[in-house]
């Protein structure tokens, strides 16, 4: 995977002389110490990292962990004090003005947690808006326009006024703003915090399904560590103005760098970002057809279980033996193929553990994990399930 | 300096310090009046041909704005005052404006009416021409803005009869001094909210204008003026009413209209003409007012 975005060593101060400040940061010392010491605030610390092209890169924080900032330094909204941000292996701190606004017109959009949509302007005016400012003539920024808004199922709202739509589709125009000028990286800064659960749920699923479409590179910014998760490919946990921690959400879920994270990841719900993969164990017992019943009671006598599933020579799945069936079968001399049940549930590695739940709690049998060849990969028993849930 | 101590008498050394305490010195003094007199002197003769210039502009569009109202047929003013507060606001306030100016017409007083009305607009479009790029440009630089404020304090603060002294002195009497001075006494308002409109734009929203890679020029025009509008248009709405009341005090110094016959009916102590001038500028104050600020309504977006 190639990386689009790559920061090195960026930071940001705001107050009367930042660039003096540097020399405390390189002696450690914190950003409330400096804060009290000179009144600068230090809005990000040397934070290093890169995106690749086609991911959503999530950076989770609390609000005042300069967040915010970072993503306003990616578009040079903020002029970092210190570092450089290499896109597709320009350095855009170095960039003059003609330069930046030709990158913040054609590379990179920017959605706000506010909107930032002009209320004197109606839908289709707001969408085309950064088509005009490139000079595009009148006609053609409004097909393009009117195609936007289709994508983002507003279709027939474009002489609508902004003050008339409700907040999920004001957030649907900010984004059909941002996706109009067809950038290779979206920066999405808290988008869809303004918005009641509900709303945000749609959005996100919404989100997901423009970036399969799409594929672009995307920069998001949230608090909520479920959005978090349930988004990023990758995520970037920020804390007093320094990134703490970088993964994929489960590397985060599971080891926690710090109190801090631990602290952060405790009330998410696991059953949202684990999934089966990550629960499932390797089949340890198994029976083949070729070997019959009598090797299937020992395989569960053995392992200490009372069911096995049953595979044939290129571990695609059949079906399931109980050891009731299996001593039954063999005094009424019947085959495998006769006590094979079918009753058990599957499912595929991407499944999350939420929607296994039911399946849990109504089945008997382990659940089995296929692939789509219908092998099988792996058993996850009623156990692991519910108990991901604590 | 201690045998001269000596020498004088203890009284006299009290009388002269109580002398300093109480009464405030006379050798410390400031001829500030004289040094502006010989400015305002200096500037006439020697810039006389720049007053000049601006006085036959400001005669040429006054004759051209006064010609066209005369030209006017009375009821076509009339009509288009009803229509515009029909339109703007309800039928009701049309009616009410138009039947406001009817009865000015009615008390005699149509053509005072119309050279007030003159001399109004040609210091408000001067006003508005001075004050509202004056306020952007304040609204972007903080020091210009630091400069600007006191100068318009004094502006608004200073008796406004003062005007007339400098103002004739510059451009002689009659109609043009009169502009002048009402478009100094008027101007405030339109700076003030003009820079107040400009900064009270959501940030966010200029922000998003960056963020798209607009010019600054574009954010302007694309951004901050359309959100700024109706503010501006409620400095206007202000700048007007200053100049409605300067309408008086300009006939003073040879301004034709309404505030003439105020004067001479103060001069004669003649109620009646008094009274109907008195509420003829009244009457045209507030149809004024109320069509600018309808205007200045139309336009606010919902936030």
């Amino acid at each position: 995977m190639s990386e689009k975005i790559v920061v090195k060593k960026l930071t940001k101060i705001f107050g009367k002389r930042p660039k003096e400040m540097l020399k405390r940061l390189v002696k450690n010392q914190s950003k409330n110490q400096i804060f009290k010491e000179t009144g600068h605030t230090v809005g990000v610390s040397r934070a290093s990292f890169s995106v690749n092209k086609g991911e959503i890169f999530v950076i989770m924080g609390l609000s005042g962990s300069g967040k915010s900032t970072l993503i306003r330094c990616l578009n040079m909204l903020n002029k970092p004090t210190a570092g450089d941000i290499y896109v597709d292996g320009e350095n855009i701190v170095k960039y003059n003005r003609q330069q930046l606004r030709e990158f913040r017109q054609k590379k990179a959009t920017m959605v706000f947690q506010g909107f930032g949509l002009f209320n004197h302007r109606t839908v289709i005016e707001n969408v085309e808006y950064g088509l005009e400012v490139r000079g595009m003539d009148k006609k053609e920024r409004h097909k393009i326009a009117k195609e936007t808004i289709d994508s983002v199922g507003l279709n027939g709202w474009e002489d609508k006024y902004i003050t008339e739509l409700s907040g999920g589709m004001q957030q649907r125009v900010g984004l059909a703003r941002a996706l109009a000028n067809n950038p290779d990286i979206l920066l999405m800064d808290e988008p869809f915090s303004a918005l009641d659960p509900l709303i945000r749920r749609d959005m996100q699923l919404e989100l997901l399904d423009i970036q399969d479409k799409l594929k672009k590179t995307i920069v998001f910014i949230t608090h909520d560590v479920n959005e978090a998760f349930k988004l990023g490919d990758r995520v970037g946990v920020m804390k007093d103005a320094e990134i703490v921690q970088i993964g994929v959400p489960e590397d985060i879920l599971n080891n926690p760098s710090n109190a801090y994270i631990e602290d952060f990841v405790r009330d998410i719900d696991r059953s949202k970002v684990l999934q089966a993969k990550h629960i499932m164990f390797k089949p340890g017992a198994l029976a083949t057809k070729k070997h019959g019943l009598k090797v299937a009671i020992k395989e569960m006598e053995t392992n200490g279980i009372s069911s096995v599933f049953v595979v044939d020579e290129k571990r695609r799945l059949q079906g399931i033996i109980t050891i009731d069936g299996a001593i039954e079968g063999i005094k009424n001399n019947k085959s495998m193929l006769d006590i094979l049940k079918h009753d058990y549930h599957t499912t595929n590695e991407e499944t999350y553990v939420q929607e296994l739940i039911p399946k849990a709690i109504e089945t008997k049998y382990p659940i089995a994990v296929v692939n789509e060849d219908n092998k099988l990969v792996g058993i996850i028993v009623r156990v692991s399930v519910l108990s991901g849930l604590v | 300096m201690l045998p001269a101590f000596i020498v004088l008498k203890q009284s006299t050394i009290i009388i002269i310090t109580m002398n300093i305490l109480f009464e405030f010195p006379e050798f410390f003094k400031i001829n500030m009046g004289k040094y502006v007199e010989s400015f305002i002197k200096w500037l006439v003769h020697n810039y006389d041909f720049f007053f000049d210039a601006i006085k036959e502009g400001i005669l040429w569009f006054l004759l051209q704005t006064r010609g066209l109202f005369v030209w006017i047929p009375w009821f076509a003013v009339i009509i288009i005052v009803l229509i515009l507060g029909w339109k703007l606001i309800n039928w009701k306030s049309g009616v009410t404006f138009a039947g406001l100016l009817l009865i000015i017409g009615a008390m005699g007083l149509w053509d005072e009416m119309m050279l007030t009305l003159s001399v109004v607009l040609v210091a408000v479009v001067i006003a508005c021409l001075i004050g509202i790029p004056l306020g952007i440009l304040i609204a972007y630089n903080s020091r210009l803005e630091a400069m600007v404020k006191p100068v318009l304090d004094a502006m608004q603060t200073m008796p406004c009869f003062v005007y007339l002294i400098p103002a004739i002195m510059l451009f002689g009497l009659g109609s043009v001094p009169a502009v002048f001075a009402t478009v100094i006494y008027s101007t405030p308002p339109a700076i003030r909210l003009s820079n107040l409109a400009i900064k009270g734009v959501s940030k966010e929203m200029v922000e998003a204008g960056n963020a798209f890679g607009s010019t600054k020029w574009q954010i302007l025009t694309k951004i901050e003026l359309p959100q700024a509008f109706p503010t501006i248009m409620m400095g206007i709405n202000q700048t007007t009413m200053m100049a409605m009341s300067m309408v008086v005090i300009s006939s003073m110094i040879g301004a034709k209209g309404l505030g003439l016959n105020v004067l001479l009916a103060i001069n004669r102590i003649d109620i009646a003409m008094g009274f109907e001038a008195g509420i003829s500028i009244v009457f045209l104050a507030i149809t004024i007012d109320r069509i600018t600020q309808a205007i200045a309504n139309k336009y606010k977006y919902p936030k």
